[in-house]
């Protein structure tokens, strides 16, 4: 069992849930992934690490309200226990020298990002955070990403906050004026990854990409993750999460995380709370 | 006291079970298991030979006469006793053990005719127990103040947490799933191995003051060497398994609709897909399913495809004679409808625009010369290829052994496929005070080799904690004398 220790609505169905987990907390490491059931009867699902504290033993995620699962993880409340929490899983992303380092990121991802930035420009990188969202009510985490990144880039789809646009058209305007990116990191929805892993291509960019595909069990003994990068069969869990962008085989990527939309609409409608509901708490999405 | 001549005239008991019409339907056990009176006919078939080679069979040395003797006398809940002084887990093997190429291959009663059911019986006495009020604790012996830990809570790692805890150590067993059982739990259905069954033994375990650490991945939380040289653990036994499928690499695998085993079988016993939506996890329930591959876990995935509904048909690129799986899974199958496709060999996966599985391309194939594993080796039979409709194919071609472990212990030695390198009589790894058994040391074997295995390295692993020192190899075994 996994205390939650807190937990704040950072954004309109955009969660930050903060868990007592010493023994993750311990190894975790930027951009590695843990796997929750809120329950014993929940699915197993991964979700991206977004910060933690050695020390306290504190793991942050950030959890998109977006089915079943999340939903039910949403429902508890801090000092509810999570029934598994799982992980440190994936393969570490290499935090080396590279220069000058371009972090884009969507949804989830922008939480995501946060220990990236900070591991990145530790290693005395020059970080460039780009985040994304459809319009300035949906950003958060703009202090805490200002504090570890040398740039940070805001840009909305309505042009209600910083740039109009995308993540993608940031890097490529750079790109085009002739800025140097030695390394992107992109961690959002796949349309995202793929789109930016375009642009970065005829200028030869090295980009990776966090793939976040359907898995099971998180520990290579399932296959349900399966990738094709450069043609060779791949598991996300313990290859991945991060891949090359110039060489993931994106409409496989995409239908296969679509295997199961049916169920997991049929899911959605029949959510229940793990705790039941208490005075104060939310309601509204039942 | 029945004679010898009596005994041999008892035939051999069958084990009542659900009828196919009725099982096709739900997931619960297929068999029902002995009856006291079934027990007790069963049991008075055997001889009880003065040189058991039964025995000489079993890979964990059960006293086989010992405890159907006791089954005779009524005595069950001593049967079952005399059953875990060599076997912490009798109801898993009773049902899982490949009985008849082990102890009842060797029942001199199966000369002439059928050999004694030890496995039946076996499991009779383990249920006996479990139904009939408390679970007898053995004796400990003193506590040595030593600290194992334990990788991997399947049948090794189960095994050698009961013995080293009777010798009295200190045991912590470690898991990366959500639950104790490894292959037991997200691998052999519900069907053929009751969770609750292994929940008992693991609960057994407990009692006896084995500690179960969930959702710990070594590899990732800590690894080998920390445990060793950071957490105070004197011993490790790495029992983590087969845990990497493969897939055959043909075209079409990445397709949706195309599952390993070990995915379409955990989702429906490790998650419980069956009884979605009650359960979150969405089962593959589809019409028309392949399964490839001739091994128990072949079996067991057609056997569950089938109870989501499906029309199931088993592609296997040899002859029956020559499948891994045990005739008596085979023939259950066989018995609730599934189809075989024998000697024929899957080409390529076809899917629709959305990626989907719409269709398979197999070839025949004839049986050729012999080859390295001394079976005749399949060829394609030139100008065969035909074109099956499916929309669900579940790979069960075997696995390989997980990277976690030896890619965070690169001092570990591994063979050339991966498998970590034991001394087959201590099952020591190259490193001190490390210790391994079940697939990670054999590739993909059963759940008794694993078991015995792990019966081997606990014996070591005792005498490494109380002396620093692995035991002196066995003497070179005597030709030894039949038996009666």
């Amino acid at each position: 069992m996994f205390k939650i220790l807190h937990k704040q609505e950072v954004a309109p169905n955009v969660h930050e849930i903060v868990i007592e987990a010493p023994a993750i907390a311990k190894k975790a490491q930027p951009g590695q992934f843990l796997i929750l059931m809120a329950d014993e009867k929940s699915e197993r699902v991964p979700y991206t690490l977004s910060d933690w504290d050695a020390d306290t033993g504190a793991v942050t995620l950030i959890v998109l309200e977006a089915g079943h699962s999340s939903r039910k993880l949403i429902l508890m409340e801090p000092g509810d226990q999570i029934e598994h929490v799982v992980g440190p899983l994936g393969v570490p992303l290499e935090i080396g020298h590279h220069g000058t380092v371009a972090l884009a990121a969507g949804c989830y991802g922008i939480g995501a990002i946060l220990s990236i930035a900070r591991a990145m420009r530790k290693a005395r990188n020059r970080v460039i955070a780009i985040v994304e969202a459809r319009s300035h009510y949906l950003h958060y985490y703009e202090d805490q990403l200002r504090e570890v990144s040398d740039e940070l880039i805001q840009t909305t789809i309505d042009g209600s906050e910083g740039i109009k646009g995308h993540a993608v058209d940031v890097i490529k305007k750079r790109l085009e004026d002739g800025e140097q990116l030695d390394l992107v990191v992109v961690v959002g929805c796949p349309f995202m990854m793929m789109l930016t892993g375009r642009e970065t291509e005829p200028h030869k960019v090295r980009t990776l990409v966090a793939l976040n595909p359907i898995m099971v069990d998180g520990t290579g003994m399932c296959g349900a993750c399966r990738v094709s990068v450069s043609g060779e069969m791949k598991f996300a869990c313990v290859d991945g999460p991060f891949f090359d962008a110039h060489a993931v085989d994106w409409d496989e990527l995409w239908d296969r995380k679509a295997a199961y939309s049916q169920e997991e609409i049929q899911s959605v409608e029949r959510t229940e709370p793990v705790v039941p509901l208490r005075p104060g708490s939310r309601t509204d999405t039942l | 006291m029945l004679s010898k001549k009596e005994r041999m005239k008892i035939p051999r008991q069958a084990m009542p079970e659900q009828a196919p019409e009725d099982r096709i339907h739900n997931f619960n056990e297929v068999p029902y298991g002995y009856t006291a009176e079934l027990a007790r006919l069963e049991a008075d078939r055997c001889l009880q030979c003065n040189k058991p080679k039964c025995i000489d069979g079993c890979p964990v040395n059960i006293d086989i006469p010992g405890f159907i003797a006791l089954i005779q006398e009524g005595k069950f809940i001593e049967a079952a006793q005399k059953l875990k002084e060599e076997n912490a887990l009798p109801a898993i093997c009773g049902r899982v053990c490949p009985q008849e190429e082990q102890c009842e291959v060797k029942c001199v009663t199966g000369v002439k005719g059928d050999p004694v059911a030890i496995g039946r019986l076996e499991r009779f006495a383990a249920d006996y127990e479990r139904a009939n009020g408390e679970v007898a604790m053995p004796e400990l012996q003193p506590k040595t103040g030593k600290l194992v830990g334990i990788i991997g809570a399947g049948p090794a790692g189960l095994t050698v947490a009961g013995d080293l805890i009777k010798l009295g150590h200190d045991v912590t067993v470690f898991e990366a799933l959500h639950a104790p059982g490894g292959v037991l739990m997200y691998g052999i259905p519900e069907f053929r191995m009751p969770k609750e069954v292994v929940r008992a033994e693991v609960d057994y375990l407990e009692k006896l003051g084995v500690t179960f650490v969930m959702d710990y991945v070594v590899g990732r939380n800590s690894t080998v060497r920390e445990l060793l040289d950071n957490e105070g653990f004197h011993a490790v036994f790495i029992g983590s398994g087969a845990g990497l499928p493969s897939f055959m690499g043909v075209p079409g695998e990445n397709l949706v609709g195309v599952y390993s085993a070990n995915e379409y079988l955990t989702r429906a016993n490790l998650m419980k897909a069956y009884r979605f939506p009650e359960y979150d996890t969405p089962p593959i329930r589809r019409e028309r399913v392949a399964v490839i591959g001739g091994g128990n876990v072949a079996m067991d995935s057609a056997r569950t495809a089938l109870r989501l509904g499906g029309d199931v048909t088993v592609v296997y690129r040899r002859a029956r004679e020559q499948m891994p799986a045990r005739d008596e899974e085979i023939h259950h199958a066989e018995e609730e409808g599934i189809e075989f496709k024998l000697l024929n060999n899957p080409i390529r996966i076809l899917g629709d625009e959305n990626h989907r599985v719409t269709s398979m391309e197999c070839i025949r194939m004839e049986l050729g010369e012999p080859d390295d594993s001394g079976r005749r080796r399949p060829v394609p039979v030139k100008g065969s290829e035909f074109i099956m409709e499916v929309d669900t194919v579940v790979v069960a071609i075997g696995n390989k052994p997980n990277p976690l472990i030896p890619q965070t212990m690169p001092e570990l030695k591994l063979t050339r496929w991966g498998t970590i390198v034991v001394d087959e009589h201590t099952m020591q790894t190259s490193e001190e005070g490390v210790y391994a058994g079940g697939d990670i040391v054999s590739g993909a074997a059963t759940v008794i080799l694993a078991m015995g295995q792990g019966k081997i390295a606990a014996q070591s692993m005792d005498h490494y904690l109380r002396t620093g020192k692995n035991p002196e190899p066995p003497p070179p075994p005597d030709s030894g004398t039949p038996a009666a």
